[in-house]
């Protein structure tokens, strides 16, 4: 009778064992999203969140196997927000991953306090110099890009066309600053004036003045958000567009190109990723973005997409057991997902190695505006401050 | 520098000058009549220009949307001066700055849970969308249209003011209120008045600005600063220092940004006048204001009292 006890105690510990570990599976992976969802910037987080939420939903909201819950957090452009933020993540909801992260100011103030927690941090769209150098860590991994890979991209593409004369301009500010100089370190030409504006200037008539007289091959201008749709639209009245080739960042991107429309039919663009890339991972993802939100995908939602599908590739591996972090670390680094950009892999920074692409605005055949891929200038391409990073 | 070039940038200057007159017609007679500090024009500005892009998607026509916006924004400026305003007029003038920052604020995000986040914009009237060409460079006829029709909303309010009887009225309060109070002027109509008319400005320069530069929440509080340099430097209350002291901004402003890169060139390394140029130029109309204050306190042209 007691060894009868005994076995049925010990079958019903085993029960209750297998239970709580079952019990235990399916709990939630708990994921954390910080990114910008109010304000005028919320049409750059909400884009990012719906690229990442997508691939969810089209794999039964599971990332390698594992049921996800996405925990969002609202970083209002402040960066004291933001560390709030991913400190409640990091304490009170233990997640083992942050992803998202729209500015760079934002990523700045969180990098540290992420990854000194040993807490992954895919960034979907911020991707400052310093952290692809020096401040590098092992546990970011970017399924962004570099910024200054799209200055570098648009210049190359510049040699290409044999411009000889260019004029680069860019807002006052260190981002501005720092754009201009990538160009200048790839393009081979004469830069025939190098003209920074006030931050945030609504009106460009002088300086548009001054490129009418001074008749570059083309123009390279740095202007995002407001100031690019300022900026576009005033090039086109000037009848610029039509004479003089706009080989612009920022300014003729997803989130800008809603704004002005038509007004911005000509102009170029640097980037990582087009809607039009030809590759099977691609044409579903814009098919399915298309279906789901009636519009085309931006790349801050591709980009999304991507660090999705890294996050269901890397768990895949270590089959949902986040508690090993060298070998998650490892089963990220591989980067073995089909990347909506063709050919993908993470350099010695965790930056991506990749090709970049310079796409045009035309219509489609449905008349709608949007970016069709000219050139790919960069092939297999990853960014300068990667040599400063000590990781191997 | 070129000629042409120069040329062409005291265009530039003037038609920014032209803008920040209508705006500044508004602020300095309601400044100068009332003594009444309103920072919300420039969120009648952010108004009008919003709807005239609602309008303008609506109707396809440039002068309907004209007309929908400077209609339905001077009903807003006058439902907020009956509702608002009217109430601090006799406070102190802290009182109206922080009034009618509140306002500012409120606006703002009223605007932005209307219309949205992102940033709207207007395409240029078809007729007006190509360049002429003026000494050999190209010049947007639109730039040209809104000189054209800043000069003759000047001209109109020049003969508003001086050879009608409502100008009059102006005249007398502006330089004397309470007088013109005792002497059977209705100062509260008159003051309503003053504030439609200002707010019908600031629609207009709405409008006009609409295709040129982005519409978003917000948009009207960099212009407001520019506008009160123009009253403080063209002598506040006076329609006519407005004028001129909206074109010597803005051909300042203008000129400055081009010429003075340029300039330092001359004197310092390229990458330094490259970085500090812009800088200047930037403070060079507050510079000019701050010199006017110093040495004109009154302003360049100050209301005559004859």
């Amino acid at each position: 009778m007691k060894r009868f006890t005994s076995f049925a105690s010990r079958t019903a510990l085993a029960a209750i064992a297998l239970t709580c570990a079952q019990a235990f599976a399916q709990e939630p992976l708990k994921i954390g999203f910080v990114g910008e969802l109010s304000g005028p910037q919320a049409v750059l987080g909400q884009d990012q969140l719906d690229g990442f939420l997508l691939y969810l939903e089209q794999h039964g909201g599971k990332l390698g196997g594992v049921p996800v819950q996405v925990l969002r957090e609202d970083t209002q452009l402040k960066p004291e927000v933001a560390v709030q933020a991913v400190r409640k993540l990091i304490d009170r909801d233990g997640v083992p991953i942050i992803t998202g992260v729209t500015f760079s100011n934002i990523m700045m103030a969180i990098h540290k306090p992420v990854t000194d927690n040993k807490v992954f941090l895919i960034s979907s769209l911020s991707g400052p110099s310093p952290i692809a150098g020096a401040q590098c860590s092992p546990y970011q991994f970017i399924t962004s890009f570099q910024l200054d890979v799209a200055a570098e991209a648009h210049a190359a593409y510049a040699n290409e066309m044999g411009y000889k004369r260019v004029f680069i301009m860019a807002p006052n500010y260190q981002s501005g600053k720092d754009f201009l100089t990538g160009f200048k370190r790839v393009f081979k030409g004469e830069v025939v004036d190098e003209v920074y504006t006030a931050m945030g200037a609504p009106d460009y008539s002088a300086e548009l003045t001054q490129i009418a007289a001074a008749k570059p091959d083309a123009v390279f201008a740095f202007y995002p958000g407001a100031m690019g749709i300022n900026f576009v639209r005033q090039y086109g009245q000037m009848g610029l567009l039509k004479t003089t080739p706009l080989l612009s960042q920022g300014a003729v991107d997803g989130s800008t190109l809603p704004a002005l429309g038509e007004a911005a039919l000509g102009a170029f663009n640097g980037a990582p990723w087009g809607p039009d890339l030809d590759n099977p991972a691609n044409r579903s993802f814009v098919q399915a973005f298309e279906q789901k939100y009636k519009r085309i995908p931006t790349l801050f939602a591709a980009q999304s997409y991507d660090a999705a599908q890294l996050l269901d590739s890397a768990l895949r591996k270590v089959e949902g057991n986040v508690k090993d972090k060298d070998a998650l670390r490892q089963a990220l680094k591989a980067a073995d997902f089909p990347s909506v950009r063709g050919n993908f892999r993470f350099g010695n920074n965790q930056f991506p190695v990749q090709d970049y692409f310079v796409q045009q605005v035309v219509k489609d055949e449905q008349g709608r505006v949007t970016l069709k891929t000219v050139a790919t200038p960069l092939k297999d391409h990853a960014d300068a401050y990667t040599t400063q990073c000590p990781m191997k | 520098m070129s000629f042409s070039v120069f040329i062409l940038q005291l265009l530039n200057g003037v038609q920014f000058g032209v803008l920040l007159f209508l705006l500044s017609a508004g602020l300095t007679l309601v400044l100068g009549i009332m003594g009444f500090v309103n920072l919300m024009h420039g969120s009648l500005f952010m108004l009008g220009a919003y709807f005239a892009v609602t309008l303008f998607e609506q109707t396809g026509s440039f002068v309907l949307a004209g007309l929908g916006a400077v209609i339905a924004t001077v009903i807003a400026g006058v439902v907020l001066e009956r509702l608002v305003l009217r109430r601090l007029y006799h406070r102190d003038h802290l009182d109206h700055v922080l009034g009618t920052f509140g306002l500012i604020l409120i606006l703002n995000e009223v605007v932005r849970a209307v219309w949205g986040p992102a940033a709207k914009s207007m395409d240029v009237p078809a007729a007006l969308s190509h360049t002429v060409t003026l000494l050999g460079l190209p010049y947007p006829s639109y730039r040209f249209a809104v000189i054209g029709v800043g000069l003759l909303m000047a001209l109109g309010l020049y003969l508003l003011i001086h050879r009608t009887r409502l100008g009059v009225w102006i005249r007398a309060a502006a330089s004397n209120s309470t007088m013109s109070a005792a002497m059977g002027v209705n100062v509260q109509l008159l003051n309503m008045g003053v504030i439609a008319l200002g707010a019908a400005l600031a629609a207009f320069a709405g409008l006009m600005a609409a295709p040129l530069s982005s519409v978003q929440s917000g948009m009207g509080e960099p212009i407001l600063i520019m506008t009160l340099v123009v009253i403080v430097t063209g002598g506040i209350g006076s329609v006519r220092g407005a004028f001129y002291g909206a074109l010597i901004v803005g051909i300042i402003d203008t000129l400055g940004r081009t010429m003075l890169p340029l300039l330092l060139r001359e004197l310092v390394d390229r990458s330094t006048a490259q970085a500090v140029g812009p800088l200047i130029a930037s403070m060079l109309i507050y510079l000019v204001m701050a010199a006017v204050l110093l040495f004109r306190p009154q302003g360049l042209f100050p209301v005559k009292h004859a």
